[in-house]
């Protein structure tokens, strides 16, 4: 009976989905690129690479065409996939007996299914909310990833820079945005996702720098020699070498930031929440909260966690599209 | 005053910061179209003279002279092959080109040239991760080759290779040598090679770093195979190896291993 109440939901879910939301998600530009990665990588990871031999015989690459839907299917039944589904529903059956059996009343602790129900009734809130925290997030990302570029270029062309400059960077990271976001929301008062905006991005920004400056300075010995051998410029080395040997660096630093840059949307949300502005997904957390609504808390919650969870695959995705040719990191289990 | 030398050092030494006197007092002339060996014990400094040629390293006494070979056309090849990983195979050989700014229809005969001279046609668009040792160590010398240089600096350019591609390259690249017309200046630590390949072998010592003998290998090219199992190379190896053993007597006592 239990299991027909999840199948149930998740259908109604599904439904719902169809009908407002996804459509919208779909239109975002993000998801397309998405879509188009993942043809591609399936037809990259079909190419084997080309003969090890020295021997320059030339085998031309051959391609094994097989069916996308068929890698997809093998992936889905894999242990990969089946074993973490299952310890989730033996989790979330023992959750939900657990509540029913002790009488748990829910605005202590809600069972999953009352969870799920909340989700759908009040998905014409929370969704919503959940595309401002959304909108927060990247464009606080998206600035992060191109400021934090920017500096850690600057901090590569010159020892002085970096020395001078660094340490604020650290400073800017290792203050705690709860302490500083009422601040930056009262000089934002009257905008107050800006304010948002520069929260997120200021918790986002370091691994970035970090990270990128790092990548930058550790380019190949002998091809930064190879460079000053053939005279390139700095802006030559910078293009062809310096930012090229930086990107993995880069890339990871992108996919510690977008889960930050969540956190900080999140953390500063709840701070504007107390202060009675409304914005997104956290401050439906916080208003649940407040007015003892747990399964509508724990709903929310559940759409937050996706969220970040979205994100976190979103730059996987992109790193490994990036770097398919020829980072390690990158590699499918050949050679 | 006319110059014999394609290049000269004069005098040149080399301490580093730390006090660390890399080379003392060398003095090598080397003329056009010449190949030279430089072979030593690790420390010795033989992969230094090549920086210093290059112009990658500052000498701190004495002085190198060019002769009518021009600066600029030098190329250097490194023990590791050096590529960028993120490039095809032609964007590596193009590098120099483009740095240079050569306009593309040039640069495409040069590189498609270049990886003809290598037998890597074939391979453009492959990946450096796409192919095997010896492979990318041909990429590499393609890079190297496409600026049709007078002067070749190769440091242990083979060292990590297995033995059999070792001896496949160091025939094409004498081929190489052989219609290229280049000047070579070839580190390697291994003596078979140095005697196979070049007309000179110079032997170096270590700590400080200096030259401690000169020896011609006054045998015919082209060589083949049958030269490396003659008695002459033979004894030239034997000859080659005499001089490194005398030069590393001369060995510090362990204690003054320590600078390295």
């Amino acid at each position: 009976m239990l299991l027909r109440y999840f199948v149930v939901a998740l259908l109604e879910l599904q439904n719902m989905c169809l009908n407002r939301g996804i459509r919208r998600l779909k239109d975002l530009p993000v998801l397309r690129i998405l879509y188009d990665f993942f043809s591609s990588r399936l037809s990259a990871m079909t190419v084997p690479p080309l003969s090890t031999a020295d021997s320059p015989t030339r085998t031309a690459p051959s391609v094994k065409p097989r069916g996308d839907r068929l890698q997809v299917l093998t992936w889905l039944t894999s242990s990969e996939v089946i074993a973490p589904v299952v310890v989730g529903i033996l989790v979330l059956i023992g959750w939900e007996l657990a509540v029913r059996l002790t009488n748990t009343p829910p605005y202590l602790l809600p069972g999953p299914s009352l969870v799920f129900t909340t989700l759908i009734q009040d998905w014409h809130q929370l969704f919503p909310s959940l595309m401002v925290t959304l909108r927060i997030t990247t464009i606080a990302f998206i600035a992060a990833a191109l400021s934090g570029l920017l500096i850690a270029v600057v901090f590569a062309q010159s020892k002085w820079i970096e020395r001078s400059l660094f340490p604020y960077a650290v400073i800017l990271q290792t203050t705690p945005i709860v302490a500083i976001a009422p601040l930056i929301i009262i000089w934002f008062r009257n905008n107050t996702i800006m304010a948002l905006v520069v929260c997120a991005w200021i918790i986002a920004l370091f691994p970035i720098i970090s990270n990128t400056t790092l990548g930058l300075k550790s380019a190949d010995h002998n091809l930064v020699n190879l460079f000053k051998l053939y005279n390139a410029s700095r802006w030559q080395t910078l293009i062809y070498l310096r930012l090229p040997s930086a990107l993995p660096y880069f890339l990871g630093g992108l996919r510690i930031s977008g889960g930050l840059a969540l956190i900080g949307a999140v953390v500063a949300e709840f701070v504007a929440g107390t202060g009675g502005q409304r914005s997104g997904i956290a401050y439906q957390i916080l208003m649940s909260s407040y007015n003892l609504q747990i399964p509508r808390m724990f709903a929310a919650l559940i759409l937050t966690t996706g969220l970040g969870v979205a994100i976190f695959v979103t730059l996987t995705l992109l790193s490994d599209l990036l770097l398919r040719h020829w980072h390690e990191s990158a590699m499918t289990q050949e050679s | 005053m006319t110059f014999p030398s394609a290049i000269r050092l004069r005098h040149v030494g080399k301490t580093y910061a730390n006090g660390t006197v890399a080379l003392d007092d060398v003095n090598l002339a080397i003329a056009p179209t010449e190949f030279v060996s430089l072979v030593g014990p690790s420390g010795c400094g033989k992969s230094t003279v090549l920086r210093l040629i290059a112009g990658l390293s500052p000498l701190t006494t004495g002085d190198v002279q060019w002769g009518d070979i021009s600066r600029d056309r030098l190329s250097f090849v490194f023990q590791d092959a050096s590529l960028m990983p993120w490039a095809t195979v032609q964007d590596n050989v193009r590098l120099p080109l483009r740095l240079a700014g050569v306009p593309k229809p040039k640069a495409e005969a040069a590189i498609a040239n270049a990886l003809s001279m290598v037998d890597l046609q074939g391979y453009e668009r492959a990946y450096p991760r796409q192919l095997s040792g010896g492979m990318k160590m041909r990429v590499s010398i393609a890079r190297s080759l496409v600026t049709q240089p007078s002067l070749m600096l190769m440091d242990e350019p083979f060292g990590a290779l297995d033995e059999m591609t070792r001896s496949r390259l160091n025939s094409d690249i004498l081929h190489l040598w052989e219609t290229q017309r280049w000047t070579v200046v070839f580190v390697t630590h291994n003596i078979y090679e140095a005697v196979y390949l070049s007309q000179r072998v110079v032997v170096m010592a270590a700590r400080p770093g200096r030259i401690v003998a000169d020896i011609a290998i006054d045998a015919p090219y082209p060589r083949n195979d049958a030269f490396r199992t003659s008695p002459l190379f033979n004894d030239y190896c034997r000859d080659v190896a005499q001089q490194l053993a005398e030069a590393s007597l001369g060995m510090p006592p362990l204690a003054d291993l320590r600078q390295i």
